[in-house]
């Protein structure tokens, strides 16, 4: 226990001073974290699954207090709750249906098998559908009650109290904590390979001689372009170059290097040359439940440039940045504000502020925010790795999805929402 | 149609475009409402200097008056307001808004006495992007003699008419008014009654639109008929030329449709170019597809060639290399700034300039001043707004008499550079500012995109006069210019944000008013500015956030242009690999050779703004919408031809 608790300290504090980059790195330990949580974690005999619930969100608020704005990590404590319920549910049923009758069971028990290593939403979607609705009523039974008493003082004792239980039982809570850090595997898997299963879509989208625009980096994007490349496609990319950053000279380095048709333009050239682009391929943060992106920022003026000259604006995204979130002010609430020095040398200005006249308020303000909301409306097409969206069945797939959810998972919801907050303000430069 | 075009000699459209509201709450300086109508019965103008002389009664019948307007049209042909006609030319908005500032000293806020010596200063705005030593090593002779026409040309940048030929003309009327109708002849009358049409037809749609009792009254006397009277002395060769030569100019307009210009992927023509050219063109390497057509960027490395090769180029006056290198190198850069920096060495070369024996001036001239444009261009790519000072210059130098001696030849050429200076930029600058500031209202936020020389005196003017708001600098890669601009600002007190290109969206939301700058504006309403521009205004016309352009009217153009690409210039490509400032962006550094010929860099300079995104263009001639530039172009462009 005390070394989850230093590995969980360690991870606290690298999200909080934003040293992980990317929500693909975010996601992968979290639920890395989560897996060790999960295996350390001690259960009691009875109610198994509402202890590990209850471990994992204990942790995953922190996590997520700790950068709200990085909804990955969020998606990915509500991921690994659904498994821990769903994979409960599964033994409950499997357990419910071998002392009734055992020709159900079997059937009940593919569906399961089916069903949990795709953790696409989805399928999700579809398990919820097929296995949560009909025991619905009888897991409530079980859990509800538990979790409002909290019998949580099982520390030590539970490996011996559980010996002296019947052999059926013990099997079955260590069967519990066995299929479910199997199942977080597996999730940790998806998010290792979900690059991949985009880039396998790669060839469907990308024919002869496009001309491709993109802004920033993503590693996403780089694959699915390189992919493209590999089935011998030819074509050229634009790559804007994404200031203030600059990772749009790293995204023109890898092409080149992979021999890709590569000119790297200013942001400012945008809009001139978006007339003569054929598609524009970019990679998210995340992914909102209206079908809305959270994007590197100056996407918005890319994608409304795209708009104007009908460009389809296409979006690639792992499912671990799919949020059930619905956006509320987004620009401001889920934005956060970089230093300004990568706007301003540091001190180039200081000469012409004076803070001794005057009301005393700086007379300038550097604003350097880092990401962007896209609309629904200006996306054409998202790209996951269960396939391609339209933007409004992303929003249906999150409907779904949320339903499955239960209430208490969806606390998270109003967690992030009290959190939010803008990190900087406008940093004044002195 | 001859008729037709003589009566155009005086343009007809006026009212061209928005009218500000006569509303004093957006006057900045209520002392201009008191030249509007309900006091205007009291001669404003009769304590300015160069309007009191004047008598009173210019124009015209008060039939066409009543019959037009009814009631309201009795403000008009108010006595003292007699020479409103040459005022009020600026047309589209309304007198009480007008240009009178500029002839009342005490009343408006730059009064007179700061404009004749705030030329010196004025014109430093466009050389401050200038190092010290160029400003200080530029001519400033032509300044001297600008001065000395100022109160002429302050009035002659209302009047766009040939000034000492009109005014010459008042007078005569003034002491016999009556004779007036008897003189005029057939053409006259035909132009009056063309212009009453037009007024009454421009005056329903005013009276429809806003209820700005002055508004269409101002163009009423303005729609005075030719004066076939011979100017003074001074003007006659003006008044001449002007008549003479009015059919070779319909000649020439269709001459001067713009020529199809040098296509660079044009082999057999860039060989030809080449071998004329006086610097070496770099080998471009890795060019970007779709921009071979257009010129590869010179960089400053030709310097060293092009200052050895100085004692060989006899015939390039040192001026005109001088301003060259500024521009290869980069120095002077703006529209305005390189406009002027061109038209004075212009100056200075004419001024040492000596016909050849058995050599007339006009051609010889002409065809010198075509060498030099034709090395300023290889130095840098000339603007649409260069194009036109040269067409100007030209015109003016084919228009010369033949009677003249050399030296009055080159002085009135001189004077006609400085008038233009004057009229088109300088003044026609002031005039925008105060149109702008009309459109600032107290707790607003105003982004500007870039450095533009107008919108930073329009921000610095409306901070002086005392309104209230917040600047949004938004700058770009690679040229940052917002920066020195934002210094500029700051330094004066502003209160400003500053952020990159990308975070517009982030800022708009804020933003109530959007400012930009132009380089030119075609008659299609594209308007050709910096790149990034268009973004700016994509993103402003997203968030229902109102676009300001300002641009003086001599940078239209009659070209058109649907994007960014058939025609623009080239940066330097190393410009956008490399970060200054920033050592952790070096991936571009150490590439391959294999990996450099897949990469290509593109700088480009300038995009077209759709006129969709535009929702006023602010002009020296009014704030007009963008589907007018057509008007201004074809209407006023004999006229600046004639100045």
């Amino acid at each position: 226990m005390p070394d989850t608790q230093a590995l969980v300290n360690d991870f606290l504090n690298k999200l909080k001073k934003r040293k992980i980059e990317g929500s693909q790195a975010t996601a992968k330990q979290t639920a890395e974290l989560l897996r060790s949580v999960i295996s350390q974690t001690r259960v009691p005999y009875t109610n198994q699954a509402a202890a590990l619930i209850q471990s994992v969100k204990a942790v995953g608020e922190g996590l997520i207090a700790a950068n709200p704005v990085e909804l990955a990590v969020g998606n990915v404590v509500r991921r690994v709750l659904h498994i821990i319920r769903e994979e409960d549910l599964s033994l409950t049923t499997a357990a419910m249906a071998g002392l009734n009758l055992s020709a159900v069971s079997d059937d009940e028990d593919d569906v399961d098998g089916d069903n949990q290593p795709v953790l696409s939403a989805a399928a999700i979607a579809a398990a919820s559908r097929s296995t949560l609705r009909p025991p619905s009523l009888q897991t409530l039974l079980e859990d509800v009650p538990d979790s409002a008493a909290v019998p949580h003082t099982s520390s030590s004792g539970g490996d011996s109290e559980g010996k002296s239980k019947s052999a059926d039982k013990s099997s079955r809570s260590r069967k519990l904590k066995h299929d479910v850090i199997e199942a977080v595997n597996e999730l940790i898997q998806d998010i290792n390979t979900c690059h991949e299963q985009i880039a396998e879509q790669a060839v469907e989208h990308i024919h002869q001689n496009e001309v491709i625009l993109t802004l920033g980096s993503s590693r996403t994007v780089l694959e699915f372009l390189c992919a493209a490349k590999e089935k011998k496609r030819s074509f050229r990319v634009f790559v804007a170059e994404g200031a203030p950053r600059y990772q749009g000279h790293l995204l023109a380095k890898e092409l080149v290097t992979r021999g890709l048709q590569t000119t790297l333009i200013t942001d400012s050239a945008i809009f001139a040359m978006i007339s003569r682009v054929n598609m524009v391929i970019v990679g998210a943060h995340a992914v909102m439940a209206n079908g809305g992106v959270i994007a590197p920022v100056g996407l918005n003026m890319v994608a409304l440039a795209a708009q104007k000259h009908a460009v389809p604006f296409v979006v690639l995204a792992g499912s671990h940045k799919l949020c059930p979130l619905y956006p509320h002010h987004p620009e401001v609430l889920l934005n956060e504000l970089r230093s300004p020095s990568e706007l301003l040398d540091f001190g180039e200005f200081s000469d012409c502020l004076d803070f001794g006249s005057g009301i005393g308020a700086p007379l300038l303000h550097v604003v350097n925010p880092t990401f962007d909301y896209v609309p629904p409306k200006l996306v054409s097409l998202f790209i996951t790795d269960t396939g391609g969206h339209n933007p409004s069945y992303i929003a249906e797939i999150y409907q779904l999805f949320v339903m499955s959810l239960r209430g208490e998972d969806m606390k998270f919801k109003s967690e992030i929402m009290k959190t939010n907050c803008i990190a900087g303000g406008n940093l004044v430069k002195s | 149609m001859d008729t037709r075009r003589v009566s155009s000699a005086v343009p007809r459209v006026r009212q061209v475009g928005f009218f500000t509201p006569n509303t004093p709450a957006h006057q900045p300086a209520p002392t201009r409402s008191q030249s509007g109508p309900p006091t205007s019965d009291s001669p404003p103008l009769s304590d300015s200097p160069a309007s009191n002389s004047l008598s009173p009664v210019m124009i015209p019948p008060p039939r066409h008056l009543s019959d037009n307007l009814g009631g309201r049209a009795y403000a008009l042909p108010v006595p003292g307001r007699g020479n409103a006609g040459e005022h009020a030319t600026v047309g589209s908005y309304n007198p009480s808004e007008s240009v009178l500032w500029l002839e009342s000293p005490p009343r408006s806020r730059i009064g007179d006495e700061e404009l004749s010596e705030g030329t010196e200063s004025s014109l430093g705005w466009y050389r401050r992007s200038n190092s010290a030593k160029v400003a200080s090593s530029l001519p400033s002779g032509g300044f001297d003699l600008s001065q000395v026409k100022q109160p002429e040309s302050v009035a002659a940048v209302e009047a766009k008419n040939p000034l000492p030929e009109k005014s010459e003309a008042q007078k005569e009327q003034a002491s016999n008014p009556k004779s007036l109708k008897a003189k005029t002849t057939k053409a006259e009358r035909r132009a009056l009654q063309e212009s009453q049409r037009a007024a009454k037809a421009a005056s329903k749609a005013e009276a429809n639109k806003s209820n700005a009792p002055g508004g269409a009254a101002s163009s009423k006397p303005m729609k005075q008929p030719p004066q076939k009277k011979d100017g003074p002395p001074v003007a006659s060769s003006v008044a001449a030329s002007e008549r003479g030569v009015d059919r070779p100019v319909e000649k020439e307009r269709k001459k001067d449709l713009p020529p199809p210009r040098m296509q660079f992927d044009d082999e057999s023509r860039v060989d030809k170019a080449k071998r004329r050219s006086l610097l070496n063109q770099p080998e471009a390497r890795n060019r970007v597809e779709l921009f071979r057509h257009l010129p590869p960027h010179k960089n400053g490395s030709q310097l060293p060639y092009l200052e050895s090769k100085f004692f060989e180029l006899h015939e390039m006056h040192p001026s005109v290399y001088k301003v060259g290198l500024q521009y290869l190198t980069g120095d002077t850069s703006g529209g305005n700034a390189r406009c002027i920096a061109m038209l004075q060495a212009f100056q200075e070369a004419i001024r040492d300039y000596s016909t050849p024996p058995e050599k007339t001036l006009n051609r010889d001239l002409t065809s010198k001043i075509g060498g030099f444009v034709s090395f300023l261009i290889e130095c840098r790519p000339l603007s649409m707004s260069m194009g036109n000072a040269i067409r100007f210059l030209k015109s003016r130098i084919a228009r010369l008499p033949l009677t003249l001696s050399e030296s009055e030849a080159k002085a009135a050429l001189c004077s006609d550079i400085d008038r233009f200076i004057n009229e088109k930029i300088v003044l026609a600058d002031k005039v925008i500012l105060r149109h702008a500031a009309t459109k600032i209202r107290d707790g607003d936020v105003l982004l500007t995109y870039g450095s533009s020389c107008v919108v930073e005196m329009i921000l610095l003017y409306a901070h002086e006069i005392g309104k209230q708001f917040r600047v949004v600098v938004v700058d770009s890669r690679p040229m940052l210019e917002g920066q020195k601009q934002l210094r500029r600002l700051v330094a004066k007190g502003l209160s400003c944000t500053y952020t990159q290109l990308n975070a517009i969206s982030y800022v708009m939301h804020e933003v109530t008013r959007v400012f930009l700058g132009a380089s030119s504006i075609f008659s299609n309403g594209t308007v050709y500015s910096r790149v990034g521009t268009a973004s700016v205004a994509m993103v402003a016309h997203a968030f229902h956030v109102p676009v300001l352009v300002c641009c003086e009217a001599y940078k239209f153009h009659e070209r058109v242009q649907l994007d960014s690409i058939c025609f623009n210039e080239l940066g330097d490509p190393d410009a956008v690999s490399k970060v200054p400032g920033r050592e952790d962006v070096n991936y571009l550094d150490n590439l391959t050779d294999k990996q450099k010929e897949n990469l290509q860099l593109l700088n480009l300079k300038y995009d077209a703004t759709p006129s969709d995104y535009i929702s006023v263009i602010v002009t020296d001639y009014g704030m007009i919408p963008p589907t007018s530039v057509p008007v201004i172009v074809r209407e006023y462009r004999k006229e600046y031809l004639l100045i």
